[in-house]
């Protein structure tokens, strides 16, 4: 019951609140007190991105005990893919006016343009590849991974080392992406212009579409045989192999997934924020990711996505009226939400209704197991 | 005796287990220490010997968790088990029930039967599949033989140790095994619950064969079954509970020099 009731709720939040968010903005005159400013319907928007990573991230964290501590590099290769096709897309009007280089290119003295960026200038090309290129990199190294049953600490601390290669890797300039200012001045996207307010209100109500079809994929997968084996791999590994399970492709199908889910919502952050480099790859920001879903409630999908808007709402605002300590905050929101909270904001609804969800309780079973142990 | 056996059970090429001078080292330590055994179809034999003796070895290497370093594993016909990992061992069809009850506790008694039930395990179909008639079916069998039925819904979490140690078995029911590996399964139980343990398994021995480890002697003769001892990795006698309890090496090993 309370499950349907969640995702009701969560769709209505989700959908319902960029559509009024959309007419605040576009319907009501500028001195208007109702009136939202075009800065709030961006970052607004941008919520929604992370809410789509943080949706990513709880599906295999909290469904599948993968702690991943990497995955912001899906989020930023989907963004990067964006980026080529939003660089391409700006031909001739670059500040060296060639219609073929951008312009870090020609800057760099490069003559012709290297064969991975060939395609990208056509947005049926670019858009399937912001999912196409984190799932290549997910497959093999989920292959390997769980192949190897590396799992646990191990596996979190690979996943990070993965993420800071990456950002190296990205801030050189050889590299062809940019080096460390990455990629920048888009004009516009699928031949409509970037700067217009429309536009800005149509990435962010497409945003939130994406987050919801991406919810109800999520929650659909959760909810099948499918998803229960994976909370049976959750919690006892061992115990599934012995049922005749390979703990090891339920891993692999679900990271994949989650891995191009996190690329889509890079894509869709990049023409919003109009800037994608190496520092989208820095370790800080696949942890922080992890805290917006332990915040919002591990397991639950609606508080990953939660947990995402609410933290940042949060962090907008100290950023900039106490910008020192900000990381002060996130790190005891984190401790003290793991100790008090273990199922996070969404568990405490829960903790209020009659009868609670079965399967979204990693916490809450694992304190009651923990409990029993020391009563003996 | 157990010689004997041996070879007219090779040599017919009806077991159901046949376990050839298995070999398995930890650092030099021989776990099993040419370990030989045959299981028929059917039969259902208990194992006892002392800590060490290398009982649990012995299921690791039968379920695929342990690979020995030398010596064969054949199940049914010619299926060489240690070529083969834990998923497909239990495709195969043999079950295995730890000591300590592991279920799967965040999840419902029905489901955690239903994800037990024999069928694909592959996760395209576990994605798409829906529950169909013949497995509400059977899990409504299940649940009753286990006597769950009234908490088919609740989490295993909430069960009590004696109702996990039933919804276990009920899993491995639901797998259809034709060879079930069961572990200390009275450890930790009354009497009467004991009793009712070995009721249940003399149940199942019906239509399958089983394996019980066990330390508990008055358990052992209540299952009325032949005991294999082992010790130091290898089988030391094999017979009737009467003949081992008198047997003097098997007094030896168990009272002590």
């Amino acid at each position: 019951m309370l499950r349907d009731k969640l995702t009701i709720v969560t769709l209505s939040c989700i959908l319902g609140g960029a559509l009024l968010l959309a007419a605040l903005n576009l319907l009501t005159p500028g001195a208007s007190a109702a009136h939202i400013a075009d800065f709030i319907v961006s970052l607004v928007g941008k919520y929604l991105c992370y809410a789509i990573l943080a949706l990513a991230i709880d599906l295999v964290w909290g469904y599948a005990g993968i702690l991943t501590l990497g995955h912001g590099a899906f989020f930023a290769l989907g963004g990067y893919c964006m980026g080529m096709y939003l660089m391409r897309e700006i031909g001739a009007r670059g500040v060296y006016a060639n219609p073929i280089l951008p312009d870090f290119m020609v800057f760099i003295g490069w003559k012709e343009l290297p064969w991975y960026w060939q395609g990208f200038d056509h947005f049926w090309f670019a858009l399937p590849m912001t999912m196409l290129v984190p799932a290549l990199l997910a497959l093999p190294f989920g292959w390997f991974a769980f192949r190897s049953r590396v799992s646990g600490v191990y596996l979190s601390i690979i996943t990070q080392a993965l993420t800071y290669a990456l950002m190296l890797a990205f801030f050189r300039n050889d590299m062809g992406f940019g080096g460390n200012n990455g990629m920048t001045d888009f004009k516009d996207i699928a031949g409509i212009s970037l700067n217009t307010e429309t536009t800005s209100v149509g990435l962010m109500i497409l945003s939130a579409l994406v987050l919801s079809i991406a919810f109800l994929i999520a929650r659909g997968m959760t909810r099948s045989r499918f998803g229960k084996v994976l909370i049976a791999v959750r919690d006892a590994e061992s115990r599934t192999r012995f049922l005749g399970y390979r703990p090891e492709s339920y891993k692999l199908v679900v990271w994949v997934l989650s891995a191009v889910i996190a690329g889509i919502g890079g894509a869709l952050y990049v023409p919003q924020v109009g800037i994608i480099n190496p520092s989208e790859f820095a370790p800080g920001n696949s942890i922080e990711a992890v805290i917006w879903v332990a915040v919002g409630g591990r397991g639950t999908l609606a508080g990953a996505i939660l947990g995402a808007v609410l933290v940042n709402l949060g962090k907008t605002w100290l950023t900039s009226a106490l910008p020192e300590v900000w990381l002060f905050a996130i790190g005891g929101v984190f401790i003290l939400v793991t100790l008090f909270l273990p199922r996070g904001i969404i568990g405490l609804f829960a903790a209020c209704s009659p009868k609670a969800p079965v399967d979204a309780q990693p916490g809450a079973a694992a304190a009651k197991s923990a409990a029993r142990e020391i009563a003996g | 005796m157990s010689d004997a056996a041996h070879t007219s059970t090779v040599l017919s090429g009806n077991s159901l287990l046949y376990l050839d001078a298995v070999t398995v080292s930890f650092d030099g330590f021989k776990a099993l220490n040419e370990l030989s055994l045959i299981l028929e179809p059917g039969e259902m034999r208990a194992v006892i010997g002392p800590n060490g003796a290398g009982k649990t070895t012995m299921m690791d290497v039968i379920t695929g968790r342990t690979r020995p370093d030398t010596g064969r594993v054949v199940f049914g016909d010619d299926v060489d088990l240690t070529r083969l990992d834990e998923p497909a061992i239990a495709r195969l069809g043999i079950g295995r029930k730890f000591q300590r009850p592991t279920v799967f506790e965040p999840l419902s008694v029905h489901d955690n039967l239903l994800l037990s039930l024999a069928g694909d395990r592959s996760p395209r179909f576990a994605l798409w599949t829906k529950e169909t008639p013949t497995e509400r079916d059977r899990l409504d069998q299940l649940l009753a033989t286990i006597r769950l039925t009234d908490d088919r819904d609740r989490p295993a979490a909430d069960l009590s140790h004696g109702q996990k140690q039933w919804l276990e078995i009920g899993m491995l029911l639901a797998q259809e095994p034709r060879l079930l590996l069961v572990d200390e399964p009275v450890a930790g139980m009354s009497d009467a619950e004991t009793e009712e343990t070995a009721e249940l398994l003399r149940e199942i021995n019906r239509t399958r064969s089983v394996v019980v480890v066990e330390h508990d002697m008055a358990f052992v003769r209540a299952l009325g079954v032949n005991v294999t001892v082992l010790h130091e990795g290898s089988v030391l006698a094999e017979g009737s509970i009467d003949a081992i309890q008198s047997d003097a090496r098997v007094i030896e090993v168990y009272l002590g020099r």
